[in-house]
């Protein structure tokens, strides 16, 4: 059974590699204008090159600093505020419903608000990446807590734990995959925003380099931009996984 | 009963009430933060010259347009992929590497091809909307039950038939979910596309409020899009209700 998954891995990869060689033809006998497609070999030489110069790894750092940034705050935040109203039934039945109307609002609107208020600054970014990036950690730790075992809260009642300790001991732990999987949920988000805010600001990151490479009619620059953003959304969502894997397997040996 | 009903509007009203006493008392003078009751006379006044209006228009052709495409392109993916698990298999490195480019990395991309205008914020939406709906309907397709399958091959249906007459109406419960969170996500690429770069619609429509200086008018655009966006998913939250009842549920996790 083994080997037939690595041979259908190879496969896969093989099907792979003749889309990007029907996209070297496609670039090498010009169906498209090279002004708009450039070939996956200029592609990867402009990456080459920009990673050489440094160029891109600056772009890069930029732009994984933002959603890193924006995404801790609202984890951290949106953790705190979640354990805070999910504790509590007052706060249940009186704040809950109000989140719960503002989830559906397209976060990207908070923008001009926020450069009316910030300016076109690192501090706007953070703002916007950090309110996208906090609702659907807030509303999962929210959802987590209202989803406790209701025994174990009589237990942590009979122990008369206090407030602290039973969201510390008894309904974070049970409420984390809840809460991880909305920190995933706003790691994409965090990292769209962030390329849209430093496509707005010009804030040094990958968002501005695809877009003066636009504007400046480099595709292959635009491309390799493109690609490693793509290859960040890849990479931080493997890495989410698989601390989510380590973080919850505590709880997967126990069912 | 009609007291807890109540409840969860006190807060919003409270704190609505508490800003404007707040504002009229600090006689507010701000680039960012308007009274509530200028933002509704703002509204009010959008409203009556139809250039909100003209905007949504803008915005949800944009949206339903891009999701036509994105869903349709999804679907199909969606269901070869969950029939024919060897073309899943070899495709499986081709999908998991274009899929995690954010959406909004294309901008640039379609902005030279395209230029300004609907089609690049609709080639855009679509991008956004073929992978949500190609994943569920990928696992919609599959748990299928397969004695249906078992059914068709004994009928010795046709493929397209056994498409259309067998696997679409068992798992269209599921492929509807997938298409509502994908409006969400469409309603929300569309609005980003336009305050970033495309003159259009109530992105732009907001940015232009925000360039000149009018709080009350952004926030009422700000308003305006948030109810857009409830409207939008309460419409398509009903409707399946209504078409699927509890068999739509099942899927409502994922």
């Amino acid at each position: 059974m083994k080997g037939g998954a690595i041979i259908w891995r190879v496969a896969s990869f093989a099907v792979a590699a003749g889309f990007i060689a029907l996209w070297q033809l496609v670039a090498n006998w010009k169906l498209v204008s090279p002004v708009f497609l450039p070939g996956p070999d200029r592609a990867w030489a402009s990456l080459l090159r920009g990673f050489s110069s440094g160029d891109l790894w600056s772009k890069l750092i930029g732009t994984l600093e933002h959603m890193a940034y924006g995404w801790l705050a609202a984890s951290i935040a949106g953790i705190a505020i979640g354990a805070m109203i999910g504790s509590s039934r007052p706060m249940r039945t009186y704040v809950a419903p109000s989140l719960e109307f503002l989830r559906p609002l397209p976060v990207s609107a908070i923008i001009p608000v926020a450069i009316a208020a910030f300016g076109l600054t690192q501090g706007m970014a953070l703002f916007v990446i950090a309110f996208g990036a906090i609702w659907p950690i807030m509303l999962a730790t929210i959802h987590g807590f209202a989803a406790v075992e209701p025994r174990l809260y009589e237990v942590a009642r009979s122990l008369q734990m206090s407030r602290l300790a039973v969201i510390f001991k008894i309904a974070l732990p049970s409420a984390s995959p809840d809460i991880l999987a909305g920190m995933r949920l706003s790691l994409t988000v965090a990292l769209i925003l962030s390329v849209v805010c430093e496509i707005l600001a010009g804030l040094d990151g990958l968002g501005h380099w695809v877009l003066l490479s636009a504007r400046a009619f480099r595709s292959a620059d635009l491309f390799a931009g493109v690609i490693l953003l793509g290859v960040t959304g890849y990479v931080t969502s493997v890495a989410m996984s698989l601390a989510e894997r380590r973080l919850l397997a505590w709880q997967a040996s126990q069912r | 009963m009609t007291l807890d009903r109540a409840k969860p509007l006190l807060l919003p009203i409270g704190a609505l009430l508490a800003f404007e006493g707040w504002a009229r008392a600090t006689h507010l003078q701000s680039d960012s933060l308007a009274p509530p009751s200028e933002i509704v006379v703002a509204l009010a006044g959008a409203l009556a010259d139809h250039s909100i209006l003209a905007a949504t228009r803008d915005t949800l052709f944009a949206t339903f347009a891009g999701l036509a495409i994105g869903s349709l392109i999804g679907l199909a993916l969606g269901i070869a992929f969950g029939i024919s698990d060897t073309l899943d298999r070899l495709m499986e490195v081709t999908v998991e590497a274009v899929r995690p480019i954010p959406s909004i990395a294309l901008l640039p991309i379609a902005l030279i091809a395209l230029g300004f205008g609907y089609r690049m914020e609709i080639v855009i939406v679509a991008f956004a909307c073929i992978w949500p709906i190609l994943i569920l309907s990928r696992a919609a397709v599959r748990s299928v039950e397969p004695r249906l399958m078992e059914v068709s091959r004994a009928l010795r249906l046709l493929a397209a038939q056994r498409v259309l007459k067998i696997i679409i109406p068992a798992a269209l419960p599921r492929i509807f979910v997938a298409f509502r969170l994908s409006a969400g996500i469409a309603l929300i690429v569309a609005v980003t596309v336009e305050i970033a770069i495309n003159p259009l619609g109530l992105g732009a429509g907001i940015m232009l409020a925000q360039q000149a200086l009018r709080p009350d008018l952004m926030l009422a655009y700000l308003v305006w899009i948030g109810a857009i966006g409830y409207a939008l998913n309460m419409l398509l939250t009903v409707a399946q209700r209504r078409l699927f009842g509890r068999a739509a549920l099942s899927g409502d996790s994922l």
